[in-house]
């Protein structure tokens, strides 16, 4: 049977089986699984079939919890069912889990096994979240390649039905589900071939039916439970071999074998590891290498890890074995050992007992951790591992793949040594996710994967920074299969597509001798060499590196593919690497350039086949001299002076040497340092904003909307401009609020504005004399970049901040005179949710505690190497924790919890310590009004005049007060996040915080979509919107959050949006923060997921609020209180179409044009629902509260 | 009254076309057009920029921010296909033909000589009866010669012409040093009409805003004048059609633009100020004046007044702005 070679991810691969073998697919969004539900949806949005001929419902759920218990009720209803998660979804899926393994219901689940978070957050993989359930009852089968993903997809499924023990079928987050490789594509014939109609309508018999009515789930006592609990045996004690006769009938069908153990080695090996997952193939090729060399050692991929069949493992062992090394992709702190360690001690124990293993004496069994959230696991890391074994006394315990200096725990490789064939090609690609380098490579795998014999393989690294991220490609492609299931150390070709980043880290550091180098540069060829860094002059000369370079921004233009390089440089690629001949590379690169942009119109694929056609002419070889003539030195990462930890873990994070970095490095508990994104100077904005102080009028506005607190104005005594740098601007300030003769300045953080104009458009004074310039306009960076780095130096540090007491907070102005604290965030440029925290952080910044839902707002926020919360002079500013993504409220009503508690403790104690404190300050402490900055300022200095009170006080209870003493000075508890925590996954703790009457604030950065996971929709998203899972258009309208919390009554609530009303957020936090109860902010934020113009994000805001979608009020409770109506609405009727909302913004746009009657009849569902909504606003706030009688 | 005219080639039951405008963008507009009489319709215009844009736009954003952080590879779901540029707008031409049983129009608005020329193809495939080229070009570089300029239409005519097999007008502006040569050459090069003339929308300046807006400011009857004095001009002279645009409001209006020797006076601003049925008004109003005239047939009253007909040819040319401003002297004193 002939089966086509595709070029896909793994996630793409399970997604592919699941399908077509099932019938409905539960779904929930979590990196990195997310694309297997996309790919099912995007299946069944294409009207594909499963290989019963019927299209698999696939529906997106409120959690992982939801997920499975959605699954759990459709197995139970007789459907074959899947989900696809990772991580904490698993986790929360753990519950159900029990459920459906104890009624024996067959199904697979695929996971892209993802860190559990601990200490921190990590997106990468490892197997901790899979090790976390193991005591489910369910099956454990592990792929470690793209292939074995899709093979053990159908494998798991057709042994699930048969076994009735449900399966997780698991591999390695981003290493398997992310890596691109050419594979065989199974058939529906293929399908049909491994899954038993009559096990389906078993199973389907099974199911509950009021017409043969059964009842499941039942509640038992003592007398029974245990015994009941045990009728399973039998079943799990044949799943084992079920699945090896799966894989069995598969060998037959497909041709390609598997065992549950699979041995690789010396067939007289001594020393074996034992592993699963994709470091099996790394360390299969280091297995290949030494046996070459004539080593006697081995290596057992464990398949099938639950149920573990001792037998079978027992036998895979080579009787010659003496001693052996576990390596276990998690860590389980406190047990004896990791989780395969003991399962193979253990093995290898009943094994020996019951005379399955050949060898006549116990081999020594160590183990070992790698791999920790996708950590490098290398050939020369496996090779140290076989070292290790070498030893009298091997190592216990171990770690490789990182510097213990701790704990001494790791083990010492050689990180030159390659076990690589000399004719596999490795190629790395440096460049920006903005110019589509990763878009280009995957192309030209797929190119090379489906039009040559050869096997390829991409691997893709990203940026944690979303503005300004920065992409490095790594493929291979090679005539035998690819096991190198690691990033590539010895690169024969490399790329840079982006000079400046020559400036960042050595692009060919690991460039081989002879390697090419192809750089993107402005530069003419000639001036090409000398426009080199010295360093990189000397690396190509030591090397013999042979040197190309392109002006591809030059094709660019004149191509109008703009800075869209990804066409120009793949085709730069095919000419330099000769891996197909050039006019057949040309073909097909026009062939996929028509694939990919076709049905996007002819115009962008001319546009591309344009750049195709222009770029070899300007693609060049630049003769390298002997010798080198550069004399410039990369600059250093981070200033000279900046933090130690900055110094040695920031700035080796930012070189991409993360990887050195020693265990002693980092603190044990995950805490770190706030206000370090201001030693990362980025330079990623090729334009910024210039301050025009004739034409401004000072209103602040462009202060407010920066997203990244790259632009501030401060006013000052003229007397500080004697020491200014001679090009720092200042004029007259105006407004009577300040002393005569003062002065004013609007500064640009040069180094780390984005250049996303928000401020430009915000922007409301116009230049008299030219009327297309305002008071801040847009001029290139570079010529500027020193001068201005002196001024916002002399800005920030001489020019001091405005005492908070005399600032009028509630004016827009005044409210931006408030240091921020929250500053150059990793945010997309141009984001429209930082302007809101950036806010939060001027106005309650010195005394905030955050706790922030995981998703974007977590990764700008909390992500490493750096964080954009700071300090004030006085040390103060926000403090930060992520707990889950599902949790935060609940997690930041335990900081409020704490902090009452504190505040209750200390006045308890001052109470009791009066006589000692006097019994002004007692009433001071306990009576004070801190309602006001001055108010907060008197009771600061009150506990700073408690403290020295207390500090000679050796009372048990002046210990206990200093330590609360700070808890007297009020607190703001703000909970931060998505719409995607708020409206769905954390909507009932939200409810539940909420109506608890505590004194908590919540600010719902409200995207109408999940943004960090890629844009999947939510209970936010409006009517009409494109999102996926929503591909159609989403059919209903945006839950109506607000409107459900002002029925509560005692709640703050409000709504609004920075584009319309930049006031009205001003003073929707003040009151939120005023009112001594719960308070819920939701707050419109435009996003790069509605695919908008973010320098017009703003303006898509008003539009937003005067069509009616996004109506703005402020319901306070307190105005109820007084016999007022508590609702007041912000915003005027609309006074536009919906549509002219929407069709701006290619969410709702792109419908018109793949469905345009479909989009039709949304639009005009929406907008009947504006209306009637916006009724409904009107009546109650044209409600009479006042009391009657 | 025969009210038939010949335009191009198509036998029209009267000389009223509506003009491309947003009247003809959905199928109600064009049936409403066609119940009031409408001899044939000009579509509303595709868009030269329209079709590059839209298309950069969507790819341009469905691409953005894709492979770029590793928990969003991308934002938006794939569709199967979109319907790109001239497909939305071949779909209109197929159902316009469908729903109607008069002449359609399609019309092509654009400058350079790229790729959306092949378009017109694609629009006589979906069965436009003619394709009005709207050529909507501004000079304003400097270092651009005049003859350039003229070359710039002469391309584009050609191109379409050897494109496609029904007949194609084109829409001039009035901005020629000698619109008679023009009209000669691109008489010479086969156009099948001569639309006189498009309007270019001015823009004006918001002095409270500081802003430059580009309001759209419709015609009046004034605005006749000048393509009624070109058609009189050309007509007998050049072999192609000629339609009349700008300024016909009124029964008189059309009268006139036929008198001139219009083949087909074409109607926007007062359709789109007065309704689509007001074009019946007009129709009717013309039936009556030529009744009331005794006139047999439209045909008779066709370039009556042209430049050749008339017994004082100058009155067309330089001698009419003496006797103009002699006029407005007597006028006004």
């Amino acid at each position: 049977m002939s089966r086509k070679m595709v070029t896909i991810d793994g996630n793409e691969a399970a997604a592919y089986v699941a399908h077509k073998v099932n019938e409905v697919i539960a779904i929930y969004p979590i990196t990195p699984s997310s694309s297997m539900g996309e790919w099912a949806d995007a299946y069944s949005a294409l009207g594909q079939k499963n290989i019963w001929g019927t299209i698999p419902q696939v529906v997106e759920m409120q959690s992982e919890g939801g997920a499975s218990g959605a699954a759990h009720g459709a197995l139970q209803t007789g459907a074959l069912t899947t989900t696809f998660t990772a991580s904490q979804g698993l986790l929360l899926m753990i519950p159900n889990m029990f459920k459906i393994a104890g009624e024996l219901t067959p199904t697979v689940f695929h996971v892209s096994a993802r860190t559990v978070a601990t200490h921190a957050l990590s997106i990468f993989g490892d197997h901790s979240d899979v090790m976390a359930v193991r005591s489910t009852g369910w099956g454990l089968l592990a792929s470690n390649s793209i292939q074995e993903i899709m093979d053990f997809a159908l494998i798991a499924t057709a042994a699930s039905l048969e076994a009735r023990v449900p399966f997780i079928h698991f591999f390695d987050g981003f290493r398997s589900s992310h890596e691109v490789q050419r594979i065989e594509e199974l058939t529906m014939d293929d399908m049909r071939a491994m899954i038993d109609n009559d096990l389906v309508l078993a199973h389907r018999q099974r199911g509950l039916s009021p017409d043969r009515p059964k009842l499941r789930g039942t509640a038992q006592n003592p007398d029974i439970f245990f015994q009941a609990r045990e009728t399973i045996n039998p079943y799990y004690a044949k799943a084992a071999d079920i699945v090896q006769n799966a894989m069995d009938k598969f060998a037959d069908v497909v041709g390609r074998s598997y065992h549950l153990f699979d041995y690789v080695g010396a067939p007289d090996a001594e020393r074996i590891i034992i592993l699963m997952g994709s470091g099996a193939e790394a360390a299969q090729e280091a297995v290949e290498y030494l046996v070459d060399k004539g080593e006697k050692v081995g290596m057992i991929k464990v398949r099938l890890y639950r149920p573990f069949s001792v037998e079978r493992f027992a036998k895979a062992i080579p009787p010659s074995v003496k001693v052996i090394a576990t390596l276990d992709r998690t860590k389980e702190p406190g047990a004896i050992g990791e989780p395969l360690y003991l399962d193979v001690r253990n093995a290898i124990g009943e094994g020996m007992e019951n005379n399955w293993c050949s060898f006549d004496r116990w081999p020594k069994v160590v183990g070992g951790r790698y791999g920790l959230s996708s950590k490098e696991f290398t050939p020369a890391m496996v090779i140290s591992v076989f070292d290790n074994l070498t030893q009298e006394k091997p190592k216990n315990h171990f770690t490789v793949g990182i510097h213990d200096d701790v704990t001494g725990t790791s083990l010492p490789w050689d990180p030159d040594m390659s076990t690589e064939a000399d004719d596999v090609n490795r190629s790395m690609f440096y460049g920006l996710g903005s110019d589509g380098t990763v878009g280009a490579n995957k192309n030209s795998i797929k190119i090379i994967g489906e039009e040559t014999e050869y096997y390829a393989q991409g691997y893709f690294e990203y940026d944690s920074k979303k503005a300004g991220a920065v992409t490095v490609s790594h493929l291979r492609f090679g005539p035998r299969e690819i096991h190198s299931t690691y990033l590539i150390t010895k690169a024969n070709f490399i790329a840079c597509h982006q000079q400046f980043l020559l400036e960042k880290f050595n692009v060919l550091e690991k460039a081989v001798d002879g390697a090419t180098f192809l750089l993107n540069t402005l530069s003419k060829p000639e001036e090409a060499w000398d426009a080199l860094p010295k360093a990189y002059q000397e690396e190509i000369i030591k090397k013999n590196i042979k040197f190309y370079v392109i002006d591809a921004y030059d094709v660019g233009k004149k191509t109008g593919m703009g800075v869209r390089i990804n066409t120009i440089m793949q085709t730069c690629f095919f000419a330099i690497s000769g891996v197909l001949p050039k006019d057949e590379a040309i073909a097909y690169i026009k062939d996929t350039i028509k694939k990919t942009y076709g049905k996007k119109g002819d115009r962008i694929v001319q546009m591309n086949f344009n750049a195709v056609d222009q770029t070899l002419a300007h693609l060049h070889e630049v003769k390298v001299p002997g010798h080198v003539t550069s004399t410039m030195e990369m600059p250093p990462i981070v200033p000279p002076d900046s933090p130690e930890f900055v110094t040695n873990v920031v700035a080796k994070i930012a070189l991409r040497k993360g990887d050195e970095i020693p265990v002693s490095a980092f603190t044990e508990d995950g805490t770190f340092d706030t206000a370090t994104t201001q030693y990362e100077k980025r330079n990623i904005a090729l334009e910024i904003p210039e301050w025009d102080p004739e034409v401004c009028i000072q209103c602040g506005k462009c202060v407010m909307v920066c997203p990244h607190a790259a632009i501030r104005h401060k006013v000052y005594d003229p007397s500080l401009l004697d020491r200014a740098p001679a090009t720092f601007k200042s004029t007259d300030a105006r407004g009577r609020d300040f002393p005569e003769g003062s002065k004013y300045t609007i500064q640009v953080a040069p180094e780390d504005c984005t250049g996303c104009t928000l401020c430009v458009e915000a922007c409301p004074a116009k230049n008299k004399k030219e009327v297309g310039k305002k008071a801040i306009n847009m001029v290139p960076q570079p010529p500027i970049r020193l001068q201005e780095r002196e001024n916002y130096r002399f800005f920030l540090n001489e020019i001091p901040d405005m005492d908070r007491r005399e600032v009028k907070v509630h004016s827009v102005k005044g409210s931006q005179f408030l240091r921020p604290l929250f500053e150059y965030s990793g945010a997309c440029a141009g984001c429209g949710e930082t302007p809101y925290v950036k806010l939060l952080s001027q106005l309650f910044g010195d005394r905030m505690i955050i706790a922030n839902a995981t998703g974007c707002s977590s990764i700008y926020g909390g992500n490493l190497p750096t964080f954009p919360y700071t300090k004030d002079n006085n040390g103060r500013g926000p403090t930060w924790s992520n707990s889950l993504f599902e949790d935060n409220a609940e997690f930041g009503m335990g900081y409020r919890l704490t902090f009452d508690k504190f505040n209750e403790f200390a006045k308890e104690l001052v109470t009791q310590l009066a006589s000692d404190l006097g019994d002004e300050l007692v009433r001071g402490l306990l009576e004070a009004d801190q309602s006001t900055e001055a108010g907060l300022y008197d009771q600061r200095e009150r506990v700073a005049r408690l403290k020295d009170k207390l500090a000679n006080n050796k009372s048990q209870e002046a210990k206990q007060l200093l330590s609360v003493a700070d808890y007297l000075v009020k607190k703001s508890v703000w909970v931060l996040g998505g719409d995607g925590w708020a409206y769905d996954i954390g909507y009932g703790g939200l409810d539940h915080v909420l109506a608890s009457g505590r004194n908590v604030n919540v600010l719902v950065l409200d995207t109408e979509v999940y943004s960090n996971t890629g844009g999947q929709m939510s209970k936010s998203t409006p009517l009409g919107a494109v999102a996926k899972f929503a591909a159609g258009g989403k059919p209903l309208p945006k839950k109506d959050m607000g409107m459900i919390f002002m029925t509560y009554g005692n709640i703050y609530v409000a709504r609004v949006a920075m584009g319309y009303s930049d006031i009205g957020v001003v003073r929707a936090m003040l009151e939120a923060d005023a009112y001594d109860g719960p308070s819920i902010i939701i707050a419109y934020s435009h996003c790069i997921a509605h695919g908008i113009n973010m320098a017009k994000g703003l303006e898509e805001q008003k539009k937003a609020v005067e069509c009616g979608h996004f109506p703005l009020f402020r319901y306070n409770p307190i105005l109820a209180e007084q016999g007022q109506n508590p609702l007041k609405l912000d915003s005027k009727a609309p006074s536009i179409k919906f549509e002219d909302f929407a069709y701006g913004e290619t969410r709702f746009k792109m419908l018109t044009k793949s469905k345009p009657e479909r989009a039709k009849m949304l639009i005009n569902k929406a907008q009947a629902e504006v209306k009637t909504r916006w009724k409904l606003y009107e009546q109650w706030a044209n409600m009479n509260f006042a009391d009657e009688e | 009254m025969d009210m038939t005219t010949n335009y191009m080639g198509l036998k029209l039951k009267n000389p009223i076309v509506p003009s491309a405008s947003p009247l003809s963008k959905n199928l109600d507009g064009i049936k409403k057009l066609e119940d009031a009489g409408a001899s044939a319709i000009v579509l509303y215009s595709l868009f030269e920029e329209q079709l590059t844009f839209e298309q950069e736009e969507l790819a341009y954003f469905l691409d953005r921010g894709t492979d770029s952080f590793a928990e969003a590879l991308d934002y938006f779901p794939e569709h199967d296909d979109y319907n790109m540029g001239p497909d939305e707008y071949l779909e209109h031409i197929r159902h316009a033909k469908e729903a109607t049983n008069i002449p359609i129009i399609a019309s092509l608005n654009g400058v350079s000589s790229g790729g959306w020329i092949n378009f017109s193809k694609k629009m006589q495939e979906a069965g436009a009866d003619a394709l009005e080229l709207n050529v909507y070009f501004l000079a304003t570089d400097a270092n651009q010669e005049s003859r350039q300029v003229e070359n710039q239409y002469r391309v584009i005519l050609n191109a379409v012409k050897s494109n496609v097999s029904i007949p194609v007008a084109l829409k001039l502006s009035p901005f020629f040093s000698s619109i008679a040569r023009m009209a000669k050459e691109l008489d010479d090069d086969g156009a099948d009409a001569l639309v006189l003339f498009n309007r270019f929308y001015q823009p004006d300046l918001d002095l409270e805003n500081l802003e430059v807006t580009p309001g759209v400011v419709l015609s009046t009857s004034n605005d006749l004048r000048l393509p009624l004095r070109w058609v009189a001009i050309l007509y007998g002279r050049i072999n192609a059609s000629l339609a009349g645009t700008t300024g016909v409001h009124t029964a008189m209006d059309a009268l006139k633009m036929i008198a001139a020797g219009a083949d087909v006076a074409q109607m926007c601003a007062a359709l789109l100020k007065n309704g689509p049925d007001y074009l019946k008004t007009v129709l009717r109003g013309m039936e009556i004046w030529l009744e009331e005239k005794e006139y047999e047939s439209l045909g008779i009253l066709k370039g009556s007044m042209s430049q050749k007909s008339v017994a004082e040819p100058a009155v067309f040319e330089r001698a009419n702005y003496m006797k103009a401003l002699n006029d407005f002297r007597d006028y006004v004193l």
